[in-house]
């Protein structure tokens, strides 16, 4: 009689558990249908080509007829939100690995006392915070040192650089340290110095590792919305330097989502434009699935 | 291998470059350091300096104003926590239950897979997809509006995986003789579960669970559309949840901190952005510092009572 019950419990328990995981499965799942349907019907139901979205350069959803109707390209945001979280990684990625390879080899202790809490903190930091500091800070500087609103690409690419600094150290620095002592050691003893160690046997076998970081914090930059809108100046037209406002697919979202009727060509092509979002932020993970996969060293 | 190869071989005729090398290397390691650490330095300071001017006892309890100065953030610090609550009681059992699955009872095949494919797509997901999907089906298509549990919920999705991850390193790091013990004293598998892994985990959940807070407490992107930009005048002396000018209305509208920081600089008319943004980025900071604090030093004192030793592996669970 006792076993009977403690049985019952035993199934109600896995299938609490396989509940939960339902759950997960289903929240992926409908997140990754709902924003697909929506972002589509820009295509099905109101007929605008998909190669016009994809390469349209002119976002004005609300063009009267007689100047020529709607235009919805998509382009302008594509180059804004590239052009930041590319400058982010071109920023972030050199210092960032050269703070994990400190940490890893030229000094543990102090790597391990003082940097490790420091990008823990850095992490912790709300990502409204580096935009408020960003347009507090950063946005005069601009302005007063190198010219322009202040306002720019440039401003959000060094915003996004501090904000990934710590994606791209961490990963790095586990990495590093995961690799096996042998191969440091073998190194060494070759008579190697610390240097042509970190670049001739470390850094390639960690690589894949540290391509993961750097792909990441890509897609950290890339997904990031408030902090970028804080200090980009959203300007929806193509950006001619680092030194002009722009706009970011995230910043576009976040600007003029509320604004919108539900139904409105408006209103699908923003929907549209979370998809592309989507898209890429799925990219970014099929990559590390490949990079992990691909070379470096293998025990 | 052809770069370092040459190298390593001519580094050998020039023992003194190699050592020249070897140094400016190293110089320019510790320098990449050091300006890591100013920036933080900057940052810490920069929010200390100009959020300690700004905050006081009336900041930090009168409500904010939208049009004149002199708002304070008391609504936004309630919202910030009780949304923080909300979603909590929903993805802590959520999020523990998933991983009690795939660390007690998966079994290595397609079905596992397709879970870790999940939670690894959920969370790379930006916060604004995220938040925008919380709009089509928490807000729109539930038909509660911006409010606190659509919030909650769209909380939820962004943090399940964390929470899955977390919780499941928490679980795997029990050691096998404590369930094969269990096990062999004649306790099945729930009992083993519930009565010992869960037990001899709880330390790491909780750490990883203070952790992920410190996360959702600072997230402001997902909750725009779906939790609402605006606290309504809320009634202190109502704590009837179904009331709407209650404060625990889970139906009602409300404004994170986060999101308060935001708005202000982006639509606000107030004169005093400045100190408002100032004191709010402080509060803000300090809680999610503070909430690393007292995970680290929860896992210290944890780590320390359990095996007698001083804590070597203080990060294992962040």
């Amino acid at each position: 009689m006792k076993r009977q019950r403690l049985s019952t419990k035993e199934a109600m328990a896995r299938f609490l558990a396989l509940c939960c995981v339902t759950v997960v499965i289903v929240a992926t799942f409908s997140l990754l249908f709902f924003i697909t349907r929506k972002g589509i019907s820009t295509f099905t139901d109101f007929g605008v080509r998909l190669l016009e979205f994809l390469t349209g350069r002119v976002w004005r959803p609300d063009r009267l007829p007689e100047e020529g109707g709607p235009a919805i390209g998509v382009v302008p945001f594509l180059v804004g939100s590239f052009t930041v979280s590319g400058l982010a990684v071109l920023i972030a990625g050199p210092l960032g690995i050269a703070t994990a390879i400190f940490m890893a080899e030229v000094s543990p202790v102090w790597g391990e006392k003082i940097m490790r809490p420091v990008v823990e903190i850095l992490v912790g930091i709300p990502s409204v915070v580096y935009g408020w500091i960003g347009l507090s800070v950063l946005v005069p500087l601009v302005r007063q040192y190198l010219g322009g609103l202040g306002f720019s690409l440039l401003s959000a690419g060094l915003v996004l650089s501090v904000m990934i600094l710590p994606t791209v150290t961490s990963l790095s620095c586990d990495a590093l340290k995961s690799l096996p002592r042998d191969l440091k050691e073998a190194a060494y003893a070759l008579g190697c110095t610390r240097w042509q160690v970190i670049r001739g046997v470390l850094v390639p076998a960690a690589l894949p590792g540290i391509l993961t970081g750097l792909i990441l914090g890509m897609a950290r930059a890339f997904g990031e919305a408030l902090a970028v809108q804080m200090v980009i100046g959203n300007v929806y037209s193509m950006p001619r330097s680092l030194l002009s406002p722009g706009i970011t697919l995230t910043t576009g979202l976040t600007m003029e989502m509320g604004n919108t009727i539900d139904g409105s060509l408006w209103n699908s092509a923003l929907w549209s434009m979370a998809l592309v979002l989507l898209l890429f932020s799925l990219g970014f993970i099929g990559l590390v699935r490949l990079v992990s996969r691909a070379g470096g060293y293998r025990t | 291998m052809g770069a370092s190869g040459r190298s390593v071989r001519t580094g050998f005729k020039n023992k003194n470059r190699r050592k020249m090398q070897d140094q400016v290397a190293t110089a320019a390691f510790w320098l990449a350091s050091a300006i890591v650490t100013m920036i933080l330095a900057f940052l810490v300071g920069y929010i200390a300096l100009h959020g300690w001017r700004s905050v006081d006892i009336k900041f930090l309890t009168s409500p904010a104003k939208n049009l004149e100065g002199g708002g304070g953030i008391g609504p936004q610090i309630f919202d910030s926590f009780y949304l923080l609550f909300l979603s909590m009681t929903i993805t802590v059992p959520l999020g523990l239950g998933a991983a009690v699955f795939l660390s007690e009872y998966a079994k290595p095949n397609r079905f596992t897979a397709l879970i870790r494919l999940c939670t690894e797509t959920l969370s790379s997901l930006p916060s604004i997809v995220v938040g925008l999907f919380g709009l089509l089906v928490f807000v729109t298509y539930t038909g509660f509006g911006y409010s606190l549990l659509a919030g909650a919920l769209a909380l939820t999705v962004l943090n399940l995986p964390v929470m899955v991850r977390v919780s499941e390193d928490a679980l795997r790091s029990v050691p096998m003789d404590l369930r094969e013990a269990s096990l062999a004293l004649g306790a099945n598998l729930y009992q083993t579960i519930y009565r010992v892994v869960i037990p001899a985990a709880l330390p790491r959940l909780v750490t990883g669970i203070i952790l992920a807070s410190g996360r959702v407490f600072g997230e402001a992107a997902a909750l725009i559309y779906t939790a609402g930009m605006s606290s309504p005048p809320l009634n202190w002396a109502n704590m009837n949840p179904f009331n709407y000018t209650s404060p625990l209305n889970p139906l009602r509208p409300g404004e994170t901190l986060a999101v308060h920081i935001w708005k202000i600089n982006s639509e606000s008319l107030i004169p005093d952005v400045r100190r408002v943004a100032d004191g709010s980025a402080f509060v803000l900071v300090l809680v999610v510092v503070l909430f690393n604090v007292v995970a680290r030093w929860l896992q210290a004192r944890i780590y320390r009572k359990m095996t007698g030793t001083r804590a070597v592996d203080l990060h294992a669970a962040s």
